[in-house]
């Protein structure tokens, strides 16, 4: 326990020097990594975290994140809403004193340090390189240690036999899931569903990027705008992040 | 009695042929493999050895991100799991690649509890390959 500043210190000083993903060749040559590209045969890297931006003061009460993301990965549940998957979710927050009322979407917040990694008995809960937090199914033996560690409640359990699972989101019974970045579009260099669904008939309220790349969209708003991650003080450092919270 | 012995010897040698012609009490499985050409390996070592190869894939898809199609169950299933005029077949049919030898086999597989077993809409064959290309570019300072 005592050696967990450290390593959160020299993790963020390791991080730091990735992010800025220079290196001087020769004085007024630098080597820069491109972000944002991968052939299907190379791995993950670390290079890239992925992240995402919601801007609650565009976001409505619309539901075209929640709709893409059930047709894109087929969880449509069977109208029991304690026990039905729920990969991501509109969540309405109001204050009591002035009466504002936020809308947002709340899904996987894609921890760096996540907390379902730490108490997984098997290690299929993992993070990818890239930063993206993910369920192996394989390894799942459906324990939900990770559902209740999860302070997002962004995990579900799959109780009941599936069939026509789309092929490339393979979902069963008997394990945990959670919203995965669209990982496999993001690996063939696509936009998560819902960030797409959102800026056609939504409010575009969602911005996708590499949080590591300084020339990207979302690590510009981030370092422009003010933005929250949710129960910050959880120091879990999430790849979600929020504006006009 | 040699002429009843003979023909009894003759009905013998003809049993098995008419029998494997017609089926016989064993069900053989239906390897028709769809596509005619060779796709990963010879035919010997994929009937042996096709499992080491999707485990192997699976791992590296779901935790490194490697996408490569070859070798991926959904590309197998892409090619295979149709009839010989090419339309889907479902993993209820008995005639389906995958469901017919492991019944054959006797080998219980779960990957179909999870995974597609009929070819995803539209998709002949090879999915098209990935968009992105990583790589190093050089870049002069200002």
């Amino acid at each position: 326990m005592s050696e967990q500043p450290i390593d959160r210190y020299r993790r963020r000083l390791l991080g730091g020097a990735v992010a800025a993903g220079t290196l001087t060749l020769a004085p007024g040559v630098f080597l820069h990594r491109i972000a944002a590209a991968k052939t299907d045969a190379e791995p993950v890297t670390s290079i890239v975290r992925w992240g995402l931006l919601v801007d609650t003061g565009k976001c409505s009460d619309c539901t075209a994140c929640v709709d893409a993301c059930r047709e894109e990965h087929g969880w449509h549940g069977h109208d029991r809403p304690r026990s039905d998957a729920q990969w991501i979710r509109k969540v309405e927050l109001r204050d009591r004193s002035t009466g504002r009322r936020v809308s947002l979407p709340m899904m996987c917040q894609h921890c760096a340090e996540p907390p379902c990694v730490d108490v997984c008995p098997t290690g299929a809960s993992f993070k990818r390189a890239d930063g993206i937090v993910l369920v192996d199914k394989h390894i799942c033996i459906g324990c939900r240690y990770c559902m209740m560690a999860c302070p997002y409640k962004a995990r579900s359990f799959v109780h009941e036999d599936l069939t026509d699972q789309k092929p490339h989101s393979p979902r069963g019974k008997g394990t945990v899931e959670s919203c995965t970045l669209c990982v496999h579009r993001v690996d063939a260099g696509q936009q998560p569903a819902c960030v797409e669904a959102c800026a056609q008939d939504g409010g575009g309220a969602l911005l996708f990027g590499d949080l590591n790349d300084p020339r990207s969209a979302i690590h510009q708003a981030l370092a422009t705008f003010p933005s929250t991650q949710v129960r910050a003080d959880l120091g879990l450092d999430l790849g979600v992040r929020y504006r006009g919270l | 009695m040699l002429r009843l012995l003979s023909a009894l010897l003759l009905l013998l040698a003809t049993l098995p042929a008419t029998a494997a012609e017609e089926g016989g009490r064993v069900p053989l499985p239906v390897i028709d493999s769809g596509t005619a050409e060779q796709c990963v390996e010879p035919v010997e070592f994929m009937r042996r050895n096709h499992m080491e190869l999707i485990l192997h894939q699976r791992d590296e898809t779901v935790h490194r991100g490697i996408r490569t199609k070859q070798q991926s169950l959904r590309n197998c299933i892409n090619c295979h799991a149709v009839d010989a005029a090419g339309q889907p077949v479902s993993l209820d049919d008995p005639q389906h690649f995958c469901v017919s030898c492991h019944r054959y086999a006797a080998v219980k597989i779960d990957c179909f509890q999870c995974h597609s077993g009929t070819p995803e809409e539209g998709v002949p064959g090879v999915v098209g390959a990935g968009a992105w290309s990583r790589g190093l570019a050089m870049e002069s300072a200002r």
